[in-house]
């Protein structure tokens, strides 16, 4: 009787397991064969290294996505620049620094940040970054790769500040202690023990922030100008794949070459944000490896 | 101490929403009994539509179902905006009861729509003019409708070209959802844009752009940049030696002086019928022209009253 019950659970529960892996190859599948009608029509490889995008041009449609990977490139790098020495500094400063009553007050308001809606920071974007970028680097406008890039460094900072803090509170005390009665002072410690032991836990937290500057979207279309023309440094206009996916799929006609290009944007962004999650995942297991020895 | 902070939080968050419940609950009282049950009312249909597409369109045609409802309150609307494109390809995919279009569909649109069994109908209900905008401390006032072409393709860059200081010309523009993205290319721009424009998601956005930068140059409907701070409207001539007319001109600008305006078109399936039919007549009438009016558009010209009767008989 209770086997029964206990076997219909473990069927249950293999059951939510495989839906979540089978809606996923659904999501894949739907990307790829939309990929190939894109690729049949236009090329492979004048997709890939195509350099201009403009679907909707006046004279001819070119559908090149390298400028759009370049913008995503170039948002995502800033974004991590800014936002890693910043996440990681706040994490151990938490972890290792911190009283208990300030990390109590501290963190929840830190994950708060995560909970602010894009469309808000974008908004911030447009109006505050906008103009001071603008003044501080004397430009015409602030609307550039380096206003996505802070703005998305604002967003990924919670997610990197709260899994690189568990990361280094995982480490056992014993390391520290020892560290400690060998005479090293705490930046030693922190630097030369308590990192190391929790490096690949603080790497994947840097690999999930990064995955989720990648994938925003309404943040970057409203700060970033979207202006279709090579990206050729910080302070131009730029279009990331995300951002090309959410303007031009409002008004795509069904079944055409640009519809299905967009799928194929689709599937670069995916695959993408699937390499960044796998390493994240790969980190993380060797992370829960080292705190088990 | 961490977790009941989360409660608390949570527990706000909960009575966030139950009163958020409430207060609409208590905005949407019962339908009163219409016309207190003495006279004989006129036949109102009833009904829940979506209508949906153009940015530019979506405060009028706001306004005129609102002042619809006084007419009849069976029928119930929900108006969003998206862009032009937005709304033509809901009305394609049965999505929508009318698509807002501030550009006529086009022919393969048109072939998409029957191949799926929808008929699209063109209601044409308002005109709108087309402003083109600068920051105030931009000094140039005058520009013919060729160099606002030239600089937006990119071919003028600098103010100095057109009689302002030496400063380069940045661009803002709707994206390629937008019907006025659409319409400005085709008349003004006549060539692919600058790919240097900057694509705002909105007409507001294209504002604020401008606001914040003094070498922008923009276009909008000139209904939402009469009252805009920070930003100036240029005088526009059709081309060199024609007189420069403000779009701010009330009176040139209905009387067809202004260069720059278009036909604001509504997209049904089929020929409208039931509250769908009675909007449309209301939009027409009178009563809701002068609504049109008031909001800032032009009134619709003889030529599409006549189109349009073609659908309505």
């Amino acid at each position: 009787m209770r086997s029964l019950k206990e076997r219909i659970i473990a069927v249950f529960f293999s059951l939510n397991g495989i839906t979540a892996i089978l809606i996923l190859l659904g999501i894949f599948y739907l990307l790829l064969s939309g990929s190939f009608l894109a690729w049949r029509d236009i090329g492979f490889f004048d997709f890939l290294f195509g350099r201009t995008w403009n679907p909707t041009g006046f004279h001819s449609a070119s559908y090149g996505i390298l400028p759009l990977v370049m913008s995503t490139l170039m948002v995502t790098a800033g974004a991590t620049v800014i936002a890693v020495p910043l996440g990681v500094a706040c994490a151990a400063y938490l972890a290792e620094v911190a009283s208990p009553w300030e990390r109590e007050i501290v963190k929840p308001v830190i994950e708060m940040l995560a909970g602010v809606p894009s469309v808000v920071i974008g908004f911030f974007g447009l109006v505050v970054l906008n103009r001071l970028i603008a003044r501080t680097f004397s430009l015409s406008n602030g609307l550039n790769a380096l206003n996505g890039a802070v703005l998305l460094a604002l967003m990924a900072l919670p997610t990197i500040i709260s899994i690189a803090e568990d990361a280094l509170t995982m480490v056992p005390t014993e390391y520290k202690e020892a560290s400690l009665a060998l005479g090293a002072n705490r930046w030693q410690t922190l630097r030369l023990v308590i990192f190391p032991a929790a490096a690949s836990g603080v790497s994947a937290a840097i690999m999930l922030g990064i995955g989720r500057a990648i994938g925003e979207t309404m943040t970057v279309i409203m700060a970033t100008g979207n202006a279709i023309a090579w990206p050729r440094s910080m302070f131009q206009s730029v279009r990331t794949m995300t951002a090309t996916i959410a303007i031009e799929l409002g008004e795509v006609a069904y079944n055409t070459t640009h519809y299905y290009a967009l799928f194929a944007v689709g599937f670069v962004l995916f695959a993408i944000t699937f390499l960044v999650n796998l390493s994240a995942d790969l980190f993380l297991q060797r992370s829960s490896e080292v705190t088990r020895r | 101490m961490r977790k009941t902070m989360y409660l608390f939080v949570l527990g706000l968050i909960l009575v966030a929403m139950l009163t958020g419940v409430g207060c609409t609950r208590q905005a949407a009282p019962p339908a009163p009994p219409a016309n207190g049950g003495n006279q004989p009312a006129p036949e109102m249909e009833g009904g829940f539509f979506e209508i949906k597409g153009s940015d530019s369109e979506v405060n009028l045609v706001q306004a005129l179902v609102e002042a619809f409802a006084a007419v009849n309150d069976k029928a119930e609307f929900s108006v969003t905006g998206g862009g032009s494109g937005t709304g033509i390809a809901a009305l394609i995919n049965r999505q929508t009861d009318i698509a807002m279009s501030s550009r006529p569909m086009k022919p393969e649109e048109i072939q998409q729509a029957k191949e799926k069994g929808v008929e699209p109908v063109p209601i044409v209900f308002a005109f709108d003019g087309l402003a083109v905008i600068v920051n105030e401390k931009n000094p140039v006032n005058e520009l013919t409708i060729e160099q606002v072409g030239k600089i937006f393709s990119g071919e003028i860059t600098n103010w100095k070209q057109v009689g302002g200081p030496d400063l380069n010309i940045s661009l803002y523009g709707r994206q390629s959802t937008s019907g006025t993205y659409v319409f400005f290319r085709e008349t003004v721009v006549k060539a692919d844009y600058s790919p240097a424009m900057q694509m705002m998601p909105g007409t507001s956005q294209i504002v604020e752009g401008v606001r914040q930068d003094a070498s922008g140059i923009g276009y909008a409907a000139i209904g939402y940049v009469k009252n805009a701070a920070g930003i100036r409207t240029v005088n526009l001539a059709a081309k060199e030696g024609d007189p420069y007319i403000s779009p701010l001109d009330d009176d040139k600008v209905f009387g067809g002086e202004y260069p720059l305006t278009r036909p604001l078109f509504q997209y049904l399936n089929g020929k409208p019928q039931g509250a769908i039919k009675q909007l449309m007549q209301f939009q027409l009438s009178k009563e809701g022209q002068d609504i049109v009016v008031k909001q800032g558009f032009l009134p619709v010209t003889p030529h599409y009253v006549q189109e349009n009767e073609k659908y309505l008989k």
